[in-house]
Order: structure tokens, then C-alpha cells, then sequence
């Protein structure tokens, strides 16, 4: 009996410890970022870039994130902690662009600079500003890189695409039908897929923008579609996932991948071969410009306007007429 | 023997001299000396609620000492009433079931699919609210039904169902809303009923919603069903022993059909409150609710074995995971010690749980 009371009082003990040793610096006012997960590298760098800047201009960064992507209610709860913390501005990069809307504009309404990273809300006016790639030009490159590599074979070819998640975020469609009008393939709702959209598209399914998703993905596609030309994947991991599973079944030789996010393991792929090409974005930039503005509201109350902090295609087989950059260059640039 | 016999006794005989040495006192009672500790110990098994309620305290205590300015404000612990809101009403749906030795996997899931119904129906479809809203909560009830009818018809273990229909009754939810979300203009133009108990009241600097309400409405009620109702003690009764409930004359089949219906019910109700919550309709809503809801139970001192536990404790549990992941937040920590926290508070709730059973030893 005294033994149980021993290990409940010394975990008390431990909480008291453990969160008074680590009491907040009441430095300077409190900057949020939320964002889908904490394992995909790709947040992973948001967040180390937003903390970086954040004490670089004297502000307290609060880093919060979902426990998937997808899920809703993580940074719903993550929005109302930062209120009661009293933040000053919030980054966000929402995973379902819809739900969240109620609950940015209650943080809004309370005052709290909102600006949304890569992930655009829908409506885009919902938050008070969105820095992120041009999501839709990112895949428009690697469609038309994707083209123009295929030649004639552009026509027949059978594509699959690896998406995000079955709630379809900006994201997710923006890539998407970027791609597809690249490639030529007209879309029919631009802000949704579907297999119907082509014929040519010949397999389709979710990853949730994960490695293991990527693979689960390919190998359900690979069995009702066994011939695949071309494959178009939402982010690396996905891509990579998906080669993984091309590879297990044999069918690897000449299949043309491409995908969006432009990470230093990504470049290795894309440089390795195993991804074609592949448009590069910059989260440490929407971090850092997202905590910028942050401050400049807090010393000014000047809401700052949407920003496009760029998408550049990088792949060592350039097709004429596509702009695109070596993997060189993208290892330079890369984040991860 | 008698006491008449007490002043004439008779000169003892030959064979009863050998009891001349043996003590003559009345039959009497070991006086057993109890430790503090055990004294403890039948305290708190007479009064299970106290240990949550101490808990809270001390979560309290925690919170307001790692931020003293933010932490014990009325808009943060608004805040906190409202996040615990859609759990505290999944929990007091899921303290039914754990009363009579069950479990309910799927209560997360009957919340959204609920949700889904009426936001669909009402909103999409242009059904009026007031066939909408009832069709919503009547699909709460047919998927409590299912569930009780497998436990009660085919005597299946009720973590077996329920993880059985928490994959059907996903995966119909998913097929119905087409993983659309709905967004909040058009429920505010078309059924704003359904984001009636996101309405808030400020009182001072808190602002409680009206889901707050109707959870503490709610516990009344089942708490009054539970403890001043035939219905409610058979409840326990089936949980501490169906065989002697059984046997007492109690349905006990009946008992456990109608706990898995009205648990349906109640989650369908959570799915009205989530729709207030969150403003809009999202199908992947509720991941976590599950476990969550089972968690707010388990904290609040009812047994996974059946046959104790309360409402109270069950609301109390879900406050405790509310301001727990407060402070643990405005402490400045990561996210996972949240996570952390809530596991170790399980882990000592189900221990304490077990040690106050053990009262007799």
C-alpha cells in the first residue's frame, strides 16, 4: 500500500517539478504555430525555422500540432489554447480547410492576427493573409515537365495518382488539377478530383501524405492496374512510398514520378532517379516571413498581404520550355 | 450458558475441571487496529468520488502554479469547460456501459455519423430541422440498438462488438458524407438549430457555451436515473454480478440492451453539441473520442469491472483532462507532455481503482 502511495506522490512530485523548472520566459508576446503534424519533415522544418525567427525577434513561439493529418479537432483545441495564452498572431496550416473556419474567425474576431502557411483556407479570405507556394503552379510544372519528358507517349500514357485524403483540402485539389492541366488533360471541377475526371487515369487513391501511405496506396492501385506510365504524388514521402511499392512488383523500369515539396530527401531522390522531378517549396521562408509579419502587427497593427513564397521545379532532365532548376541548385535550397 | 444459572453454579464435576483455566468472557469481536492507510482505504471505497475530486484539486493547484496571470482566468477555464464539454457528454454515455462491465468503442463514431445525418438531411437535402434533428438523434438510437442487440442476442463481449461496429459504423459514415465537410454559412443559413449549443454566454470574462449547459443538464438527469431510480440500481446490479442480478428477478438482457440504446442516444445528442462546438460538420471528427471518453471515465474513479462509479466522477475525470492539458499547455511544454500527463493519470486512476476494491485484505 505505502509503495502505491510512494509512486502516485512522487509523480505528482515529478509534474510540480517538471512544470516549474520550465515556466514560460515572459519574454516577449506569444506567436502560435499549428500545424498538421509533427512527422512529416516537412512541418518538422516549419516548426524549427518559426522557432528560430521567433527568438530572433524577441517573440515567445508556441508550436502546436495535430495528431494526423486530418485531424480537426487537434487544432481546434490548439486555436483556443493559444487564445487563452494570449497570443498575439497564429500561423496556421490547416488540415481540414473548411471545419476550422468557425474557430479562426472566433480567434480573429478576438483580436489574433491569423495568417495561414502553405495550406490556404476555404475561403481564401478566412484568414488575414495566406503565405504559401502557388499550389496549383506547383503541380502545373510537374504536369507539364511530365508532358513534354513523355513526348508522344503523352497521350496513351496510364497515370496514378498517390492524393492526400479523402476530405479533399486545398491542397490536395490545387496539386492535383495543377498537374492534370499540365499534362493537358482538361479538369472537369476544380475543386475536386476524381478518376472520372480521365480515362487516362487509370488508379487513384489516399496517403495521407505519408511514406507507408504512398505504399499502401500503390500497391491497391497496382492491383486493379497493373501497367502504370505515370505517377503524380501529393509530397515526397508519398512518392517515395509509392516507388517502394512499384519496385516490390517489379514495375519500376520507366515509370516517370513526380511529385511536390522539394525537402533535401526529396532532391536525393529526384537526383537518384527514383523521383523525376519535383517542384521545391520553402517552408522555412513561410515560417519566417509568417513570424515577421507577426511582429510588424504587434508594433504596428498592419495586417500583412498573401504572399507566394515561390515554387521551383527541380530535375536534372529539363524539358524545353518548362523552367526548371538542377538538383544542385535544389540541394542548396532545400530544407530537411 | 443461561444467565440464571449464573449465581448457583453448580460445583463443576470431574470432566469440567480441565475448563477452570479457560477464559469465561463473552464471545467478543478482535479489535483490529487499522492503519492510517487503511482507514483510507474504506474512506474512500464508501466514497469513491473523493480521489478524482482531490485530483482535480491538485490539477488546479498545477495549473495556476506554472502560469499564475493566465491559468486561473475566467476565459481560460471557460475555455477548458467547453473543450471537456463533448467528452463529458460522451463520458456520461460511456459510464453507462462501463456500469455494467461493458465498453463502447464506438461511441466517437455514433457522434459523427449522428452529426452527419442531421447536418446532410437538414442542410444539404433541405429537409426541415424539426424531421432532420430527430432523424439524427433516431440514428444514434439504431446504432445503441445494434450494439446491445449483439451483446445481449449472441452474448458477445461488448469490446468485440463495439470494435466491430466502430469499423461498420465508420466506414457508413464515410460512405454517407462523401468525407464532405460541411461548412458553417450554410448551416447558419439553411438548419441553424443544429449550432444551437454553440450559442456562448459571457459572464464576466467567461464565455460558456451552451453545450456546457445541456452536459450538466444531462448529468442530472442520468445522475438522478442512476441513483434515485429501480432502473438505475439494476444498472449496477448487472455490472457488480449479472448471475445474482439474474437471479434476484432482474432482466438483465433488458437492462443491457437499453444501456447500449440510451448510450447511442446520448452520443447522437454529443454529435448536436459537436455541430455547436466545432461550427462546422466535419466527418473526421471524433478520432479520439473514444478513447478519450473512456479515459474521462476511467479517471473519475468508475470500474472497468462494473458495478461502481458515477456521474459525478465521470465529469469530474473529464475536467481533470481538460485542465491537465491546460496547464500542461500553458506551461509553455510540448504537446506529447500532454499526452504524457493523461497517460500517467490513467495508469494511477486504474491502480487506486484496483487498491480500493481490495478493501477486505
Amino acid at each position: 500500500m505505502s509503495k502505491k502511495l510512494a509512486i502516485l506522490s512522487s509523480v505528482a512530485a515529478a509534474a510540480l517539478a517538471l512544470a516549474l523548472t520550465s515556466a514560460p520566459a515572459s519574454a516577449g508576446d506569444i506567436v502560435g504555430l499549428i500545424t498538421k503534424t509533427n512527422t512529416n519533415p516537412f512541418f518538422v522544418k516549419m516548426k524549427e525555422g518559426f522557432e528560430a525567427k521567433a527568438k530572433e525577434l524577441g517573440l515567445t513561439p508556441q508550436a502546436y500540432a495535430g495528431k494526423a493529418d486530418g485531424d480537426n479537432d487537434g487544432q481546434v483545441a490548439a486555436i483556443e489554447a493559444l487564445m487563452a495564452a494570449g497570443a498575439k498572431g497564429i500561423l496556421l496550416v490547416p488540415s481540414d480547410s473548411t471545419a476550422i473556419v468557425p474557430t479562426v474567425e472566433k480567434a480573429r474576431k478576438a483580436g489574433i492576427l491569423v495568417i495561414t502557411l502553405d495550406t490556404p483556407l476555404d475561403p481564401i479570405t478566412a484568414a488575414d493573409a495566406n503565405f504559401a507556394t502557388d499550389n496549383f503552379k506547383a503541380g502545373l510544372l510537374i504536369g507539364q515537365w511530365a508532358k513534354g519528358t513523355l513526348g508522344d507517349k503523352a497521350t496513351s500514357a496510364k497515370i496514378a495518382t498517390l492524393d492526400l485524403s479523402p476530405n479533399e483540402p486545398t491542397v490536395d485539389y490545387l496539386r492535383h488539377n495543377g498537374f492534370l492541366t499540365g499534362f493537358g488533360i482538361p479538369v472537369k471541377d476544380p475543386k475536386h478530383y476524381a478518376m472520372s475526371d480521365s480515362a487516362q487515369i487509370v488508379g487513384s487513391d489516399v496517403t495521407l501524405g505519408s511514406d507507408e501511405g504512398g505504399r499502401q496506396a500503390m500497391e491497391k492501385i497496382l492491383q486493379k492496374a497493373p501497367e502504370i506510365t505515370v505517377v503524380y504524388a501529393i509530397n515526397e514521402p508519398a512518392a517515395d512510398g509509392g516507388y517502394a511499392a512499384l519496385k516490390a512488383a517489379g514495375k519500376e523500369k520507366g515509370v516517370v514520378v513526380v511529385a511536390v515539396d522539394g525537402g533535401c530527401f526529396g532532391v536525393k531522390a529526384v537526383k537518384s532517379g527514383v523521383i523525376g522531378a519535383t517542384s521545391q517549396q520553402y517552408p522555412l521562408l513561410m515560417a519566417s516571413k509568417g513570424v515577421e509579419a507577426v511582429a510588424e502587427f504587434i508594433k504596428t497593427g498592419k495586417k500583412p498581404e498573401s504572399i507566394d513564397t515561390g515554387e521551383q521545379l527541380v530535375t536534372d532532365h529539363p524539358v524545353p520550355g518548362v523552367p526548371s532548376i538542377t538538383t544542385d541548385e535544389g540541394m542548396k535550397l532545400c530544407w530537411g | 450458558m443461561s444467565e440464571a444459572s449464573q449465581g448457583q453454579r453448580p460445583a463443576p464435576q470431574d470432566f469440567e475441571r480441565a475448563l477452570a483455566a479457560a477464559s469465561s468472557a463473552q464471545a467478543s469481536f478482535e479489535e483490529e487496529h487499522l492503519s492510517p492507510i487503511k482507514r483510507t482505504q474504506r474512506f474512500l471505497h464508501a466514497y469513491p468520488t473523493v480521489v478524482p475530486f482531490v485530483v482535480l484539486l491538485l490539477g488546479l493547484l498545477l495549473g495556476v502554479t506554472v502560469n499564475f496571470d493566465r491559468f486561473a482566468t475566467g476565459s481560460n477555464l471557460s475555455t477548458v469547460l467547453t473543450q471537456v464539454t463533448i467528452i463529458g457528454i460522451l463520458g456520461i454515455a460511456q459510464t453507462l456501459v462501463i456500469l455494467t462491465a461493458g465498453i463502447d468503442l464506438s461511441v466517437g463514431v455514433i457522434m459523427v455519423i449522428s452529426s452527419v445525418v442531421m447536418g446532410r438531411l437538414g442542410v444539404l437535402d433541405g429537409v426541415p430541422v424539426i424531421i432532420a434533428f430527430p432523424l439524427g438523434l433516431l440514428c444514434g438510437v439504431a446504432c445503441g440498438y445494434l450494439n446491445g442487440t449483439l451483446v445481449t442476442r449472441l452474448q458477445m463481449p461488448p469490446f468485440i462488438v463495439t470494435l466491430g461496429t466502430l469499423s461498420i459504423i465508420g466506414s457508413l459514415n464515410t460512405f454517407y458524407s462523401q468525407s464532405e465537410t460541411i461548412r458553417e454559412q450554410d448551416i447558419e443559413a439553411q438548419a441553424p438549430f443544429l449550432q444551437l449549443m454553440g450559442i456562448p454566454f459571457e459572464i464576466g470574462g467567461a464565455r460558456i457555451i451552451l453545450g456546457s449547459f445541456l452536459l450538466i443538464v444531462l448529468a442530472v438527469i442520468v445522475w438522478y436515473v442512476l441513483n434515485r431510480t429501480a432502473y438505475g440500481r439494476h444498472i449496477y446490479a448487472t455490472g457488480d454480478d449479472p448471475e445474482a442480478a439474474r437471479l434476484a428477478g432482474i432482466n438483465t438482457d433488458h437492462i443491457l440492451l437499453s444501456v447500449y440504446v440510451l448510450a447511442g442516444l446520448i452520443s447522437a445528442i454529443a454529435g448536436w453539441a459537436l455541430i455547436g462546438r466545432i461550427g462546422a460538420i466535419s466527418p473526421t471528427a471524433g478520432e479520439n473520442a473514444n478513447l478519450d471518453s473512456i479515459t474521462a471515465v476511467v479517471i473519475g474513479g468508475t470500474s472497468l469491472f462494473g458495478g461502481r462509479g458515477s456521474i459525478v466522477g465521470t465529469l469530474i475525470g473529464a475536467l481533470i483532462v481538460g485542465v491537465f492539458r491546460s496547464a500542461v499547455s500553458l506551461a509553455g511544454l510540448d504537446v506529447l507532455w500532454q499526452e504524457f500527463a493523461i497517460g500517467v493519470l490513467i495508469i494511477v486512476a486504474v491502480a487506486l481503482d484496483q487498491w480500493i476494491r481490495r478493501v477486505s485484505k
